[in-house]
């Protein structure tokens, strides 16, 4: 019992991850039709914002410590952030130890921006092309962004930790009632999984309950009544855009702590969401969330010890494996629309 | 001649010819001149471009004829080397038997994979190929480490059996691949001045194992079976009305190819006898995509120079460093040498993924045709603008299709 509630809090973490991207790529595919081979790189992205501002709140200036003294017995020169003159010694080291949450406020505005910027820029003119056309041409984006990031910020993972309140792990089975020491977690993943379930309900909450939303869903059921109603559905669908770049941005984020950002992380996990929305039946965001999920919790029980020993290799396969028999016994995934890319 | 149209054929007859004189085509510059870097005619970067040329003219009948963009195709290439360094583990080192082998398994790798994915089609069949490839990396990579060799790749050693050649033949060395005794890493030099020219067997090998792979290619795409897939590339839906199953045709195409993909790897592991599951990742599958669109989808000799312009990218641009930039823009005035050598920096070096993944878009974006587009337009313009005169290059330019 014990091993299996493990298995499934380990698949957590990866499966809010998934569900967070393919969150992203379905919004785009439900309202523009398109899709985005770039949006592994603009969780990418996301993770790279964490990294800046991390960097930028510790710009330092160098002062002489006349009280200490260096091995030759010089005065030691002590690199000082400039957030220490500012806000004091202890408020700057507490903001310069909380960068990665803090990012999320300055990756949000990026993100719209970089989202909008690209929608308008280059995927407007391939509404009217087809599919492999806008696969080609957001592959080719994918990877610009990507060496635009390596060129910048060199090909070695940056390490960006968590806060410390959040770093070390907590007992969680005896918090439930198991025998301790069974079930050992990271804070910091839970933080990741109660974020992404944040974002998820406020992405839907955003498109249940306001005007803008329910717009929005309309637009995705039938786009050219909406138009002749006399909207401009196509101004929307931008900002719906840069909305999905912000969720593939905050998730990326987030999940700095958790796997030190390098450029290529965006491409290891967008082969594996667009398995997520196609598991989950391209177009439907619920189906999105919940193939997410749920990919990510067998991924980790197929890592089982138990589970390798009697199939060898399956961890590495799982995801592709439910994949197939999917796509071949439903295709239009587990939660797809009728008649919706089903061919 | 070989059941042609002239067009074709002098298409033919010029590829080989531009084929054969590679060596002394790409080693325009003398040796030790500054600009001697950008000589491609070294052994190793020829045998590449035509290797890949393969694998592009291969990838081009699936996707240039009938749409289907596979993602995985790499895999096929993968296939075809760890048979071919099983064949020269087991049986001998004569390449024939190798590329046999190797032509066959990625035949048949082909055949199963491509009649489940093309149960679906568009983006669907594009995330199946690329699903199943993945899974094959990922399986090449650990768990059947025995035959593949795991994260070290597939090796020879000196007590592979090696039943034909007989235990005495490497007499403490391990052999190199050869073709009935020609040893694949011969070459020869010719020194004219100060051009120093390679003839190297295992690019001519496989330049004409190209020639043979681009003359059938050639008749497929001119034949009633190349019509059908064009068919379905252009309307699948009429084409069942008529009363005709497209799958056969599109299966047969997928298998072709990813034969095609396994002579290639089979091609590759016969010039340097290793082989490993990093070439089955998925952005090996990305890079013969890009090729093939660069040159140009659905056009005969595109795939060719997509490959060839890549590869040499890849290994020219790459080897520019800040300290060459500086010496070519050493006439400008300081500030601004120092200016322009920081704008070019980020596109040469270790940068040029930068310099292929901008051309790329661009290609999709304005030339969706690719190159042989391009050069279609250029020459149109030409012919425009004095409608008397030859055309600069019309071989260069000739439209394939």
């Amino acid at each position: 019992m014990d091993a299996i509630l493990l298995q499934v809090l380990n698949g957590l973490d990866k499966g809010s991850a998934y569900a967070l991207i393919a969150l992203g790529l379905t919004l785009i595919f439900g309202t523009l039709g398109v899709v985005n081979f770039a949006h592994g790189a603009l969780f990418m992205i996301g993770a790279f914002c964490a990294v800046t501002l991390s960097r930028l709140l510790t710009l330092s200036h160098e002062v002489i410590d006349e009280t200490r003294t260096d091995f030759l017995g010089n005065p030691l020169k002590v690199d000082v952030p400039y957030l220490y003159d500012i806000f004091g010694e202890t408020a700057g080291a507490a903001i310069i130890d909380w960068a990665v949450p803090l990012s999320i406020l300055f990756a949000i505005p990026v993100m719209i921006l970089i989202g909008v910027v690209m929608e308008r820029g280059l995927i407007k003119h391939f509404y009217k092309r087809p599919h492999a056309d806008q696969i080609l041409v957001t592959f080719g984006l994918a990877i610009v962004l990507q060496e635009i990031i390596k060129y910048y910020y060199g090909a070695n993972p940056i390490p960006t930790p968590a806060p410390a309140a959040f770093t070390g792990s907590f007992d969680f089975g005896a918090l439930i009632g198991f025998e301790p020491n069974t079930i050992i977690y990271p804070y910091w993943r839970l933080v990741y999984f109660a974020f992404a379930a944040l974002i998820i309900g406020a992405v839907f909450a955003f498109l249940q309950f306001t005007t803008f939303g329910m717009v929005v869903r309309a637009g995705m059921a039938d786009r050219e009544t909406v138009g002749l109603l006399g909207i401009n559905i196509d101004k929307r669908f931008t900002i719906m855009f840069g909305l999905a770049a912000a969720v593939a941005g905050l998730a990326g984020v987030m999940y700095t702590p958790i796997n030190s950002p390098n450029y290529h992380m965006g491409m290891d996990f967008l082969v594996l969401s667009f398995v997520v929305v196609v598991v989950g039946g391209m177009g439907s965001l619920p189906g999105a969330v919940l193939a997410g999920f749920l990919l990510g919790i067998l991924e980790s029980f197929a890592s089982m010890r138990e589970v390798i020993d009697l199939i060898p290799g399956i961890n590495q396969v799982i995801i592709y494996l439910v994949a197939i028999i999917i796509l071949l016994t439903r295709p239009r995934g587990l939660m797809g629309r009728k008649g919706v890319m089903e061919d | 001649m070989f059941g042609l149209e002239k067009k074709d054929r002098s298409l033919l007859i010029l590829v080989a010819l531009l084929t054969i004189f590679a060596p002394f085509i790409l080693n325009p510059f003398p040796e030790g001149s500054a600009m001697a870097q950008f000589n491609a005619g070294y052994p190793d970067l020829m045998q590449r471009f035509v290797i890949f040329g393969i694998f592009a003219i291969g990838f081009n009948i699936l996707f240039g004829l009938t749409g289907y963009l596979s993602f995985g195709h790499a895999a096929f290439l993968g296939v075809g080397s760890y048979a071919a360094v099983w064949m020269f583990k087991l049986l001998s080192m004569n390449v024939v038997p190798a590329i046999v082998l190797a032509v066959v398994m990625s035949g048949l790798f082909a055949l199963l994979i491509g009649y489940i994915s093309l149960r679906r089609s568009g983006i669907y069949f594009s995330i199946l190929t690329l699903a199943f490839a993945q899974m094959m990396f990922a399986l090449a990579y650990s768990v059947l480490t025995p035959i593949t060799g795991g994260e070290t790749g597939l090796q020879l050693a000196l007590d592979d059996p090696r039943i034909l050649d007989g235990a005495g033949a490497s007499a403490g060395n391990i052999p190199v691949p050869s073709l009935f005794g020609l040893e694949m890493r011969d070459s020869a030099d010719l020194v004219l001045g100060s051009w120093v020219f390679t003839f190297n067997i295992g690019y001519y090998f496989c330049a004409v194992i190209m020639l043979l792979a681009f003359y059938l290619s050639i008749r497929i795409f001119r034949s009633p079976f190349g019509m059908m897939l064009r068919a379905i590339k252009s309307n699948q839906q009429r084409l069942n009305y008529t009363g005709l199953n497209p799958k056969p045709y599109t299966l047969a195409a997928f298998v072709i190819s990813g034969m095609y993909a396994g002579l290639a790897g089979a091609l590759m592991a016969s010039m340097d006898p290793l082989a490993g599951a990093e070439r089955m990742f998925w952005t090996a599958s990305g890079e013969v995509v890009l090729m093939t669109i660069l040159g140009g989808a659905g056009t005969l000799i595109g795939p060719v120079l997509g490959a060839g312009m890549i590869k040499y990218m890849e290994n020219i641009i790459s080897k520019i460093n800040s300290d060459i930039l500086h010496g070519w823009f050493a006439f400008l005035p300081d500030g601004l040498e120092d200016f322009v050598v920081t704008i070019i920096y980020p596109f040469i070096g270790k940068g040029w993924h930068l310099t292929l993944g901008l051309i790329f878009m661009a290609v999709v974006i304005f030339l969706p045709g690719g190159l042989v587009e391009g050069g279609q337009r250029l020459a149109a313009l030409f012919r425009r603008k004095k409608t008397s005169t030859d055309d600069g290059s019309p071989a260069k330019t000739e439209p394939a299709e």
